[in-house]
């Protein structure tokens, strides 16, 4: 076949809605964006352990504790099972830590904000993994099957991480003044940092077009965002909190609640490494990764060792 | 563009048996100092919520796979024998339960 023949196979088994696997042909560009859609994602389920576990000793009780410590260990499957579906389109694992080490890859900005107090872990499992969600259910069909499949283990697991903030969020605002307090601030603080999870509004997101074309994407960030918002206003009624924007107002003639501008230059100035923690997240990472090189040497000299002793008994 | 680093530990396939009585299935793969490894790290990572009741794994550079640009001969034969299904053949009305 020549390279248009690919071309053209590629593209009648992406119209016909026939997943993609690693040993097709696919077009390099499909390949690298793939690659670094996938790779940010995982990053972002490993830097996204850094905030929660911030709160893991000091959870108010040994229900919430376990629950967290749950919650954060699914972040870990997450990253996990994103990685190796990375690592299908010629990508090492190395590589992609060692881009996320020396701050050439990116990670969702969303994580360079602190957990101040415990209802922010509420809000991040109401807010951020609602927005995760919101991106990430579409991703169930996505063309690159490997993704698929990580990505219906991932939402299948996400739910509950959603409805445990939920819930730490309505006790918080069911409790005392302080507490309702304490839920008021997290969700002001968490709310608009989660419209930018969405990314740039859809006139400067150039990639959008082809990424669509290719089943990357589903829906466009401003489609996703305007849904998010819809949801999350209901929610915010149940749990008797007011929205930190006051411009939110329901628009009967669009059928969606119209919402306030988002500081665009806060969420490029994160993005570019200036937010309250992207240094912080970025040396707890590197910090792991090399006080853990000795543990990984051991178990490679440990197997090596006991296939040598293998080899002699036999 | 792939850089097998020498010290990364090798990477495995996980195939898990959700229950007794079905196959196992690939799960998916995850890397490993060595085979005892590589069951238990699956365990954390395949399966969480009782996935499963047994796990296989097997390092990846064992896999040897069918070629998909090969894909048309290697299944052409079976196409034109749809004498194989057993609707190609035209039964009576009267005859029940064949």
């Amino acid at each position: 076949m020549t390279v248009h023949s690919f071309q053209e196979h590629f593209d009648s088994l992406i119209d016909r809605e026939i997943a993609i696997e690693p040993k097709d042909w696919m077009p390099d560009n499909y390949r690298k964006t793939l690659i670094r859609q996938i790779s940010q994602h995982a990053h972002s389920e490993i830097i996204g352990m850094l905030p929660e576990g911030n709160w893991i000793t000091r959870a108010p009780s040994l229900r919430r504790k376990a629950v967290l410590l749950a919650k954060v260990q699914d972040e870990a499957g997450h990253g996990l099972y994103l990685y190796s579906a990375a690592e299908t389109l010629g990508i090492s694992r190395d590589e992609m830590y060692d881009q996320l080490h020396t701050g050439k890859a990116k990670y969702s900005s969303i994580f360079n904000y602190p957990t101040l107090t415990w209802a922010d872990i509420g809000a991040i499992g109401w807010l951020v993994d609602g927005a995760a969600i919101m991106n990430q259910v579409p991703l169930c069909r996505t063309s690159y099957g490997p993704y698929a499949r990580a990505m219906v283990r991932v939402c299948k697991e996400e739910s509950f991480h959603q409805r445990q903030g939920f819930e730490i969020m309505l006790t918080l605002s069911k409790g005392t003044e302080v507490q309702r307090k304490m839920a008021q601030d997290a969700f002001n603080r968490w709310w608009w940092p989660s419209l930018m999870m969405f990314g740039p509004p859809d006139a400067e997101s150039p990639h959008t077009e082809q990424s669509v074309r290719w089943r990357i994407k589903r829906f466009t960030n401003d489609e996703l965002r305007q849904k998010f918002v819809d949801v999350t206003t209901e929610q915010a009624k149940v749990l008797g909190l007011d929205m930190p924007d006051p411009e939110i107002k329901w628009n009967e003639e669009r059928g969606h609640y119209d919402f306030g501008k988002i500081n665009w230059d806060e969420f490029w100035n994160v993005v570019k490494g200036n937010g309250p923690c992207n240094k912080q997240r970025l040396e707890a990472r590197n910090k792991a990764w090399n006080e853990g090189q000795w543990v990984r040497d051991a178990a490679m000299a440990y197997a090596a060792k006991k296939k040598n002793k293998a080899a002699e008994a036999a | 563009m792939s850089q097998q680093n020498k010290n990364e530990w090798p990477l495995w396939e996980v195939f898990i048996r959700s229950k007794a009585g079905l196959d196992h299935k690939h799960a998916g793969s995850l890397h490993a100092a060595d085979a005892q490894m590589a069951i238990e790290n699956a365990r954390d990572v395949y399966t969480r919520r009782m996935e499963g009741v047994s796990i296989w794994v097997v390092e990846s550079k064992h896999i040897r796979a069918s070629d998909p640009g090969e894909a048309a001969s290697l299944y052409e034969p079976a196409t034109d024998k749809i004498y194989r299904h057993p609707t190609f053949y035209d039964l009576p009305d009267e005859v029940k339960y064949m």
